[in-house]
This record gives C-alpha cells, sequence and structure tokens, in this order.
C-alpha cells in the first residue's frame, strides 16, 4: 500500500515537474529568438476564429436556458422583470468564463493534444529538433499565447450573446419589455463582476493549452497513445478549469470586491 | 577551432568518435562500452537485431538523447554535455533520417525539404524555392513538389526524407533504417540516393540497418559520373568498397567490425545467423 501511494505521489511530483519545466521552457521563448510569427498568426486564428461557431451557441443557449429557467423561480416571488439580473450576472461572473473554458478544452485542447501527439510517435517532433527547430518555442509558444489571448475575447462574445439569449426568452417567453430587461443587466453588475469575468478566461486559456501541449508532448504507445493523450487533454483540463474557477473566485472575492 | 577545421578538412578525418558511451533506460543497458570512429567521406553501416541500440547511437549524435557515461565527438565538437540551445549548432551539420522518414504531414515536399531554409534562415524565398528545385531534382522527384505527403508512395516519402535532410548540405548523413518496409526495387532507389550523396556530395554517412541486402548494395557500390553529366552507380573498386565499414551489435556491444568480404568470411555463430 505505501509502495503504491509511494510511486502514486512521485509520478505525480514528476508530472508537476515536467509542467513547470515545460512553462519555464515557453517563458523563455517567449522573450528570447527565434519567435515563429506565422504560427503566433496561424494559432490565434485557429483558437480564436475557429472555436468562434461553438462559443456562440454555447453562449447562446446558456443565456436562453438560464433566463427561462431563473423566469420560473422568480414567478414564485413576482420577481420576474428583473431576470435580466439574474444572466448579466451569473454570465459574466460565471457562466460565460467556465462554459467557455470547457468548450475549448473539449475543442483545442483535444486537437493540440492529438496534433502534438501524432508528431510524436511519427518522430515529427525529433525531426524538428534535428532540423534545429526547438519543439517548445515553434509548437507551444504560439498556442500557449493564442490560448492565453484569445479565451478572454472568446468570453466576452459569448458573455455578450449569452445575454442575448437571455432577451430573445425574455421579451417572447417570458413577455419582459426590453427596456426593462436591458435596463436591469446594467443595473445588476459592477465594475468588479467584470473583473472577475475578465481576469478567469487568461487562467483558464493558458491552463488549457499548457496541459494539452504538455500531455500530447508526453505521448506514449502509437496510435492508442494518441488516443489517451486527447483524453487526458480533455479530463485534466476541464478538471483544471473548474478548480481553478474556485481558487481564481476566492482570490478576487478578497482582493477586489 | 579554426585547427579543428582544418583537421576535419584532411582526408581519414575522424567526423564521429563514440569513446566507451554508455546508456540504460532503467534497469535495461542498451549500450556498453561502445567505442568507434566514422571517418571523413566514409560509411559505417550499423546492424543488428532489433533493440540493439542501432538507432539509440543515431539520437546519441544529434542529441536527441544524452549518453549516461563516456565521450562522443561530431565534428570535431564534444556533444555529450552539451545544452539542447548549443546542440543546435551542432545539428546544422547533421541530417537525420528517421524511420518512416518523418516527413510534417501538413506541409507540402516543397516547404518539407526546404523547412530549415523557410523557418530558421532569411535567405531570399526564390533562392530557397532554387534550392529545394535542385535538391528535388537530385533525387529524381521535382514532379512531386507541390503534393502532400500523404500523396507519396513509401519510397518516394523516404527519398523526400533524404532531399530534406540533405538540403543544407550536412557533412554527415545518419539513416535510421531508411528502406526498412520498402520493397527491393524500391529499396535500391534509396540505396541509389544514399551511394550518391557519399560519392558525388562527399557526405559521411552512420547507416542504421538490418536489411543486408540493402547494407551490401551500399558497401559494395560507388556513384560515378560520366563525361555528358549523367550518374551511374556501378560496382565499387576494392579500394571504395573498404571505405564502407561494418559494425554489428549484439546487446549493446560490438560484436563486429569490418569490411564486407570480413563480414561475408566470419565464422561468428551469431553472425553466420544473422547472414543466414
Amino acid at each position: 500500500m505505501l509502495s503504491w501511494l509511494e510511486s502514486w505521489m512521485k509520478g505525480a511530483a514528476l508530472e508537476v515537474q515536467e509542467y513547470v519545466r515545460l512553462i519555464g521552457a515557453a517563458g523563455r521563448g517567449l522573450v528570447t529568438p527565434p519567435i515563429y510569427r506565422h504560427d503566433i498568426i496561424e494559432q490565434f486564428d485557429a483558437i480564436g476564429v475557429g472555436s468562434l461557431t461553438v462559443v456562440l451557441l454555447t453562449g447562446l443557449f446558456t443565456g436562453a436556458a438560464l433566463a427561462s429557467q431563473s423566469g420560473l423561480t422568480l414567478d414564485q416571488f413576482g420577481a420576474r422583470p428583473i431576470v435580466g439580473r439574474l444572466v448579466s450576472a451569473s454570465m459574466v461572473k460565471e457562466l460565460g468564463p467556465v462554459l467557455t473554458a470547457l468548450m475549448l478544452t473539449g475543442r483545442i485542447g483535444s486537437g493540440i493534444a492529438a496534433e502534438l501527439g501524432s508528431m510524436v510517435v511519427t518522430d515529427q517532433i525529433n525531426a524538428l529538433r534535428a532540423l534545429g527547430t526547438d519543439p517548445i518555442r515553434k509548437l507551444v509558444v504560439p498556442r500557449m499565447l493564442a490560448g492565453f489571448f484569445m479565451a478572454p475575447v472568446l468570453t466576452i462574445i459569448s458573455d455578450f450573446v449569452g445575454i442575448f439569449g437571455g432577451w430573445v426568452v425574455a421579451r417572447f417567453q417570458l413577455q419582459v419589455a426590453s427596456g426593462i430587461y436591458w435596463s436591469s443587466i446594467t443595473d445588476a453588475l459592477y465594475i468588479q463582476d467584470v473583473y472577475q469575468g475578465l481576469v478567469k478566461p487568461f487562467v483558464f486559456g493558458f491552463l488549457i493549452v499548457t496541459i494539452a501541449c504538455l500531455v500530447g508532448l508526453r505521448t506514449k504507445g502509437g496510435t492508442q497513445g494518441v488516443g489517451k493523450a486527447t483524453t487526458i487533454a480533455v479530463v485534466a483540463g476541464s478538471v483544471a478549469v473548474i478548480a481553478a474557477d474556485f481558487f481564481v473566485t476566492q482570490i478576487l472575492v478578497r482582493t477586489i470586491y | 577551432m579554426a585547427d579543428v577545421q582544418e583537421i576535419l578538412n584532411e582526408p581519414g578525418a575522424p567526423v564521429v568518435m563514440f569513446d566507451r558511451v554508455k546508456l540504460a533506460f532503467d534497469e535495461k543497458v542498451v549500450l556498453k562500452d561502445l567505442s568507434f570512429t566514422v571517418i571523413k567521406g566514409h560509411t559505417k553501416i550499423i546492424l543488428g537485431a532489433s533493440g540493439s541500440g542501432k538507432s539509440t547511437i543515431l539520437k546519441i549524435i544529434t542529441g536527441l538523447l544524452s549518453s549516461d557515461e563516456g565521450v562522443v565527438w561530431v565534428n570535431g565538437q564534444r556533444v555529450d554535455q552539451l545544452s539542447e540551445q548549443q546542440m543546435m549548432t551542432v545539428r546544422a551539420d547533421l541530417g537525420m533520417i528517421f524511420q518512416e522518414g518523418a516527413l510534417f504531414d501538413s506541409l507540402t515536399v516543397r516547404e518539407n525539404v526546404g523547412y530549415k531554409y523557410y523557418e530558421e534562415t532569411d535567405m531570399p524565398l526564390e533562392q530557397v524555392d532554387r534550392r529545394v528545385e535542385e535538391v528535388l531534382g537530385f533525387i529524381a522527384l521535382a514532379e512531386h513538389i507541390d503534393k502532400m505527403p500523404s500523396e507519396l508512395s513509401g519510397g518516394q516519402r523516404r527519398r523526400v526524407a533524404i532531399a530534406r535532410a540533405m538540403a543544407f548540405k550536412p557533412r554527415i548523413l545518419l539513416y535510421d533504417e531508411a528502406t526498412t518496409g520498402l520493397d527491393p526495387i524500391t529499396a535500391t532507389t534509396v540505396d541509389d540516393e544514399i551511394i550518391k550523396l557519399r560519392d558525388l556530395e562527399g557526405v559521411s554517412s552512420i547507416v542504421v540497418t538490418h536489411q543486408l541486402r540493402d547494407a551490401f548494395y551500399v558497401a559494395t557500390h560507388m556513384a560515378v559520373r560520366d563525361p555528358s553529366g549523367a550518374v551511374h552507380v556501378v560496382p565499387a573498386t576494392p579500394e571504395k568498397a573498404d571505405e564502407a565499414e561494418f559494425m554489428m551489435l549484439k546487446d549493446g556491444v560490438i560484436c563486429f567490425e569490418g569490411n564486407a568480404d570480413e563480414l561475408r568470411r566470419s565464422t561468428d555463430p551469431y553472425l553466420q545467423t544473422f547472414l543466414s
């Protein structure tokens, strides 16, 4: 039992060490040449523009469902007109960042792990190194930058679309006047809520991409290994997002309010 | 450093040297006290069963793996203690052909072959394109320049991998099972490229294989250019054949070193089993 626990702890410590080393190497790659600019642009497009549809759909339906559910509850207190407050507060502070991050984990995390994993098992990573290219600079840095900067942009879009989805339900299902809905949106939002909603996606984007890169680059065992890496990237990325959401919320609640 | 370059420019200079190199993965010892030298312009053919440590040697030379003990020299530079960043300068003079080619599957043949120039140098694009066309012409694949690797046959992929490795004119080429899995006719086209690069471009080669037919073909043939400029692969002269040295690995140690004739005449039971 002790030896199992010991080996598990050693394995976990090794994973953390590898993660920190990857981030350190990527950090060095950010500030020293060579910098692969066209890969960075390509990744901003793939991660940002490429994820737009899934984020739009998720945001829209989440906002609509939220308004619908809140409407039922608020009716019990005769408070249906303030449905906009609930939609905006929930979307901006919590659901927008978290659901966008989870969607990105599914789409981007799995894609990165599968792509890098395939490159590892087909020796393309070794071929890159043999040709004088550092795989961290070429593959990890552009993805890390794109994840870090595009996750907040996508979250903002998701928030707006979610609030719009909420308006559709509020206006046509709950029969709340548009003016009341939109004014209640701004009434409930404080600048601290907006900060919270903006800080979280930076953390989530960074975590999703770096975890996926680490898992992809450590792939072993052929195509089966690639499948396993993809699954691990999605599971570990999703858990990291949820856990980070809790910790970031705790920190922000204590510091900005 | 200038002295080292002068020595390396002399015929018979050692371009790769292993001195008592050891490597183990956990409990499994892969290389035990391995020592050998590769001479400039010569071919070292490393034979051995799967798992005998052949590919590991190439990975140590390119710095993709680090040895546990011993000293490794490549082009006059001690590489066994270099960092990944320092290894980049050594790799500038090394080309490696991986098993299955390891072509970048999202890039075209042109982008694969010119990868190093496109990504790692400021060379003007027209110049890079000319070099890529020249290299693909050398291996007779010019018409496939805009194809993706998935559109090529296995033999063509290996030849493109050779083109990618030779494009930046390295002085040493490392072939890791370059003909494994290919039919004999296609394998011969790959062997011909290895011979042409060695004899016409003066590249030192280390060929890792367990395909005896290809090993003997590379060792016993040479490339010559006739007055019209056409290149022919013909049986090698005895002096030229002597420049190809065989090295047989068994459980991480060298169990034979010599030329093709000596290998054929060996009475060692393990070699006999391997040769039969």
